[in-house]
């Protein structure tokens, strides 16, 4: 068998590389003067001259725009010696990365009759031209690699590299014996550490005890088993602890207990609204709400803030492909996706990285790429989203991804039945992503890249799209009596899970792996992506055999549904774990925890005088600053527009290019016009100074975002997504204990239910400085809603000159301190209330809320969405000038702009009669805002607001 | 009788219930079989009056996007196909299904020996670099093609695409293209105006800013952006601005409107 290397050259430019070259001078390295990127092929087999050209010509290139080159390996691949001043760096995936395009090639080839081709990988080249005057080192490359390669996942080579095939070896089945009976609290302490299981003393203790009790010492599968079922990604047990609180006020100090932040303030809110039209909340792998006759929605986010700091393409692609999942896990079809991402400051200088850290500049591209990969190839609109930057997470990006889904009613089954096989449908088992449920629960270090590597996951949408597929299919003709996703924790969770009332016996052999030689454990622990389980009563088995034939989806039966209760696990035929579901789920002990909360240190009073001729300046910066500007270089990426039902689309106005507040989906297939809304709240802002009126202002926002384009405020439901440091720490818990109080207090105000959450913590950066880098405290409010009619659906853009434009939910915009978070106005319910029928009787033409840069950026936004002007006369505002030009940039709750017809605004009025509203400016065709004395003109606000280069 | 539509449903095709929904409201009776279902019953193709081939990501787009679903095309319905297209039944390739019909070389010209074979033909990645989904305005340019004949205004639809650049390997090409009314789309700009290469008002680089193309006969139509993500009035950007159109529906009543005089 020989090795074959294949190198791919565009004939002319290609255009990945100047995206490489504007990537490499952003950060810095202005000394590479020109970068070529080519792709390389590695082939190994038996193949004949005719049969190479056949692969060059019909599988490995476009023969119009590319040419090729393969030479046999080891010889290197002719090409001449480079030329002064360049450097040929070659980069090739570590092996068993997941690499679906080395797959095709092995499988097309054989499709093409090239039956010698035995394996493939790929990888890229990259010429790098260098600036003469600066003398090529070692060390400047050095530095420069980083660029083009993630030594997590891949290798690189100045030269030639070779390719990284998986070693082929022969499973041991070995098992290893942890003897932990007679171990101390130190060396159980250090047993955590070593195989980095992140359990504490208690909870080590309670593993020790159960095996005492069974006379034996664990296997190392049941460790690990237990170690990720009992993981914080999994169970949780920060939000299920019983907290000790200090609250302190001056000098007093109140002492009292939460037990459970999950059950006292997120779950008890949902209890106390009892919203009829919730389906499930808080119990399956997403929430559920009703629809309509037909149809219920369910609506889930999640995190993936470690993979994303360590790869960010793999980790905010698995991201997308992990909470698709979560939605097919209660039987529904994805039909939208969201996303909401927070990185470290793009402008960053490289010199003060952290050790280990990845620029965020790398961060966001790759991040977001991934987003973009998942999301459109598997073919579901990326529709709603936010981007921030903060400092604080500069080490410890944030990735939230949400996905909504639909099902007809009562399809989703969730009772595996005696007898019932234990099936997996979808991508092969690798060592991928092990023990990512514990790593995701512990704080990183600079070594976690290098030692997690291995919890590295890149996705395969592919695949994925091939589960929704037959899963769709599969419910409608009720071949499963249970499903669930194969996420963190892999098999033990999915299969523990499911299993935890029956028991069950598998063997792990007949899980089917990507390459031979895994330990037993690792089959059990891995990771692996796209995969789902599902439980199959054996005489249907041939009939979802056959649907998965047809769309291309592996089916794996491994095992049954015993009804023992006990959760056996076999490899070749040997049990290697066998323990009691009733240890294993309820066995972790309630960690005990200790919070104090104390009063924000006022520091500063007034916020700083803006005189009036800097109004435009001020504004003109606003719109400009990387939170507020557009995300349309993102947002174009992404498809938001298949599946056909985007109704209000994410970029709005008459040049698709000012912020929409929510989209507005309307599902195919379903008959009326009903629709769904999403939008989201999040402000780390506010996390820094007041967690408790940070819930209720990020709750505000989603609600409020909802309502602008036109959702009922009384049919909304919410996710709540915790990103939050160590737990640990008594300052930390406080604020988390005080945000989840916000929440239930914000819920019950507004009458909005969660319906499902999620928590990430220990998002911490232990710097080679010695010195901790956490992030600001910050909850994302997702929210669902529902319309009846999306065709009354509102956008933001101004529509006609001689409108009227009204403030609502205010009648004043009170100056607040900068140090402070706004409160949420008593009214606010009733005016959104108000203004959702003023939108279904057709009276609001648009309509945009007051958020960051408050009414003066709302207004400079709508303004740039109709190109049209806006004269602002905010007589209602205070008398002194000053404080009105601060407030006119005032961050307030509850309030939004909306635009009228002179013929129906005292039709609107009415809707307002006894609720806080105010006719304050006019829409003129004149482009120019004219704000306090300030006039600026349109097309300056459109500059600022597109020029931020994210 | 309503004619009766094949959407093949290929490995990572995702806008196939999209163009159902298009084809049906245009009057066909539109069926999606997924690709291994048609290889276990080639025959059936020929029970249908229309072939669509629609948008998505089949294989992941590796290796470029439509090869592989390409060299499926060639593998397992190379006769199929070639008796579809010349019984003269319209066939029309979106987005992914576009790049298929280019890179198996049933566009712009079928030749059965030639399959896979360097077409001199390809549609390659945008100028930009990177995938991109936005609005685009169309004129239906070919009378030759039973797809955009007669069809006097111009479409609106999105893209959403990495590689929709049209590129020839040789300007001779690109003429007969020209002499055989074979450029059935091009982009342009709202007012009508031609894009003249300028982005984004033609979206990719694609020469002469072709959007789409059919092959000489003007039965089988190819094009990159998505007219059936414009059939209904709120699909549009701008309808809460008063716009009602659904222009992206014209397209396939035509082409169900030929189909159904088939039958």
């Amino acid at each position: 068998m020989s090795d074959y290397k294949f190198l791919v050259n565009h004939k002319t430019n290609d255009p990945r590389n100047e995206g490489y070259l504007k990537g490499a001078h952003a950060l810095g390295f202005h000394y590479l003067r020109n970068i070529i990127v080519q792709d390389l092929y590695f082939i190994e087999g038996q193949l004949s001259s005719e049969e190479l050209k056949q692969l060059t010509l019909k599988l490995l290139s476009d023969p119009v725009t590319q040419t090729v080159t393969w030479d046999e390996m080891p010889a290197p691949l002719a090409s001449r010696p480079p030329e002064p001043d360049t450097v040929i760096l070659e980069v090739s995936l570590r092996p068993g990365v997941t690499d679906p395009v080395a797959h095709e090639i092995v499988r097309a080839a054989h499709e093409l009759g090239i039956s010698g081709v035995h394996r493939a990988a790929t990888g890229q080249r990259f010429i790098l031209h260098f600036d003469p005057s600066v003398p090529v080192r070692e060390s400047v490359t050095e530095s420069v690699y980083k660029l083009f390669a993630n030594p997590v996942i891949q290798h690189w080579k100045i030269g030639s590299i070779e390719p990284s095939f998986p070693q082929e070896v022969e499973s041991s089945g070995t098992i290893e014996i942890i003897p932990i009976r007679n171990l101390t609290d130190d060396e159980l302490l250090s047993l955590s550490k070593d195989r980095r299981a992140a359990l504490d003393l208690a909870e080590m203790q309670a593993i020790q005890n159960y095996f005492i009790t069974e006379n034996r010492d664990p296997s190392d599968i049941e460790f690990e088993t237990i170690a990720q079922t009992w993981s914080e990604h999994c169970v949780h047990k920060t939000f299920k602890a019983k907290i000790e609180v200090d609250k302190y006020t001056g000098k007093q100090v109140d002492k009292y207990t939460v037990d459970s932040l999950i059950k006292t303030y997120l779950k008890s809110a949902t209890d106390k609204i009892a919203a009829p039209w919730v389906i499930s909340a808080f119990v399956d792998n997403a929430g559920i709400i009703d629809f309509d006759d037909e149809y219920e929605i369910s609506f889930k986010a999640e995190t993936h803030n470690h993979p994303s700091a360590v790869e960010p393409f793999g980790g905010a692609n698995t991201g997308v492909g992990g909470v698709i999942r979560d939605i097919l896990g209660v039987s529904a079809k994805p039909i939208a996706n969201t996303d909401v991402l927070c990185f470290g400051p793009q402008n960053l200088d490289p010199q003060s990285l952290p050790e280990g850290v990845l620029h965020p500049r790398r961060i966001q591209s790759g991040v977001v790429a991934g987003v973009q990969d998942y999301g459109n190839k598997i073919g579901i609109p990326t529709v709603n989203g936010a981007i921030l930057y903060d400092e604080g997470y500069t080490a410890n990006p944030l990735v939230f991804c949400g996905c909504v889904g639909i099902a007809p009613k009562g399809k989703h089954n969730k009772n595996p039945q005696v007898g019932d096989r234990v099936v997996i449908l979808g991508g092969r088992t690798g060592r991928d992503g092990l023990r990512g449920a514990t790593f995701s629960s512990m704080t990183m270090d600079a070594q976690t890249g290098e030692v997690s590597g291995a919890s590295v996951q890149i996705g395969d949408p592919i695949t994925e799209k091939g589960l929704i597929d037959v899963i769709v299919r599969a419910r409608d003709l009720d071949l499963y009596n249970d499903i669930t996703d194969c996420g963190a924790g892999g098999l033990s969770s999915a299969v523990g899970e499911m299993a935890s009332k029956l028991g069950c016996d598998v063997e792990l052999t007949n899980v089917r792996l990507k390459y031979p030689g895994l330990a037993p454990w690792e089959i059990w622990l891995s990771e692996a992506q796209e995969r789902m389980v599902l439980a199959v009563a054996p005489e249907k088995i041939s009939d979802l055999q056959n649907l998965c034939d047809t769309f291309d989806t592996e089916l794996t039966d491994i095992g049954e549904f015993t009804g023992n209760g006990c959760l056996t696990v076999r490899y070749d035929g040997k049990v290697v774990v066998d323990m009691d579901n009733e240890f294993l789920h309820d066995g972790i002990p309630q960690r005990q925890l200790r919070a104090e909360i104390r009063e924000q240190r006022l520091e500063s009073s007034d916020s700083a005088p803006i005189s009036n001729h800097l109004i435009s300046s001020h504004l003109i910066s606003l719109l400009s600053h990387p939170n507020i500007a557009s995300k349309a270089s993102t947002i174009r990426i992404y498809d938001h527009e298949v599946q056909g039902g985007t109704v209000v689309k994410p970029l709005t106005g008459i040049q698709a290019d000012a912020p929409s507040d929510a989209a507005v989906i309307k599902p195919i297939g379903t008959k009326g016009m009903k629709g769904i809304v999403l939008s989201n709240g999040i402000n780390p802002e506010y996390g820094k100074r007041d967690a408790y009126k940070m819930a209720w202002s990020v709750m505000d926002e989603a609600i409020r975002n909802a309502v602008a384009v036109g959702a009922d405020p009384d049919r909304i439901a919410v996710l709540d997504n915790f990103c939050w440091g160590d737990p640990l720490r008594p300052e930390t818990l406080g604020s988390l204990v005080e945000a989840c109080r916000g929440c239930h207090d914000a819920a019950l105000f507004y009458g909005t239910p969660f319906i499902s959450g999620k928590d990430s913590l220990n998002n911490e950066y232990l710097g080679a400085d010695g010195l901790r880098h956490a992030i600001p405290p910050t909850l994302l409010i997702s929210a669902i809603g529902v319309v009846q009619d999306v065709s009354k659906s509102v956008t933001m853009d101004l529509k006609e000159a001689g409108n009227v434009v009204y403030l609502v939910g205010s009648n004043q915009l009170s100056v607040i301190s900068d140090q402070l978070v706004p409160d949420v106005p008593k009214e606010t319910l009733q005016v959104y209330r108000a203004l959702h029928q003023a939108i279904q009787n057709g009276l609001v033409k648009s309509c945009h809320d007051l958020s960051e840069g408050g009414l003066a950026v709302a207004a400079a936004e709508m303004c740039i969405g109709g190109r049209l002007g806006m004269s602002v006369a905010p007589t209602f505002l205070t008398p002194s000038v000053r404080t009105g030009a601060v407030g006119i940039f005032t961050e307030v709750n509850g309030c939004l702009l909306v635009e009228v017809t002179p013929a129906n605004a005292s039709a609107f009025e009415n809707h307002f009669a006894n609720l806080p509203h105010n006719q304050i400016g006019i829409v003129t065709a004149d482009p120019t805002l004219k704000i306090i004395d300030e006039e600026i003109p349109v097309e300056e606000l459109v500059h600022a607001f597109n020029i931020h280069p994210s | 009788m309503k004619p009766k539509a094949l959407v093949l449903q290929a490995h990572g095709s995702n806008r196939d219930f999209d163009v159902i929904e298009a084809l049906t409201l245009a009057g066909a009776d539109a069926t999606g079989i997924p690709l291994n279902e048609l290889r276990m019953n080639k025959t059936l193709l020929s029970d249908f009056q229309l072939l669509v081939v629609p948008g998505g990501f089949s294989y992941a787009d590796a290796l470029g996007a439509g090869k592989l679903l390409a060299l499926d095309l060639a593998s397992y319905f190379t006769d199929e196909i070639s008796a579809f297209v010349e019984s003269g039944k319209p066939v029309i390739g979106i987005c992914n299904g576009f790049q298929a019909l280019v890179k198996s070389g049933i566009l712009p010209r079928e030749t059965r020996e030639k399959r896979l074979e360097i077409s001199g033909t390809t549609l390659t990645f945008n100028e930009q670099g990177h995938f991109e989904c936005r609005w685009v305005t169309l004129k239906p340019t070919s009378q030759n093609c039973i797809w955009t004949k007669g069809l006097e205004n111009i479409i609106e639809c999105p893209i959403a695409h990495g590689e929709g650049n049209f590129q020839t390997s040789s300007q001779s090409l690109i003429s007969n293209l020209q002499s055989l009314d074979q450029i059935a789309l091009t982009y342009i700009h709202p007012n009508g105006s031609p894009a003249n290469g300028a982005y984004p008002i033609n979206p990719n680089g694609s020469t002469l800013d072709i959007a789409g193309i059919c092959n000489p006969q003007g039965n089988v139509l190819g094009l990159m952006p998505h007219p059936e993500n414009h059939i209904h009035r709120y699909q549009h950007p701008q309808w809460t601005r008063g716009v009602n159109r659904h222009s992206g529906l014209a397209l396939f009543r035509n082409g169900v409107k030929y189909a159904s005089e088939l039958i």
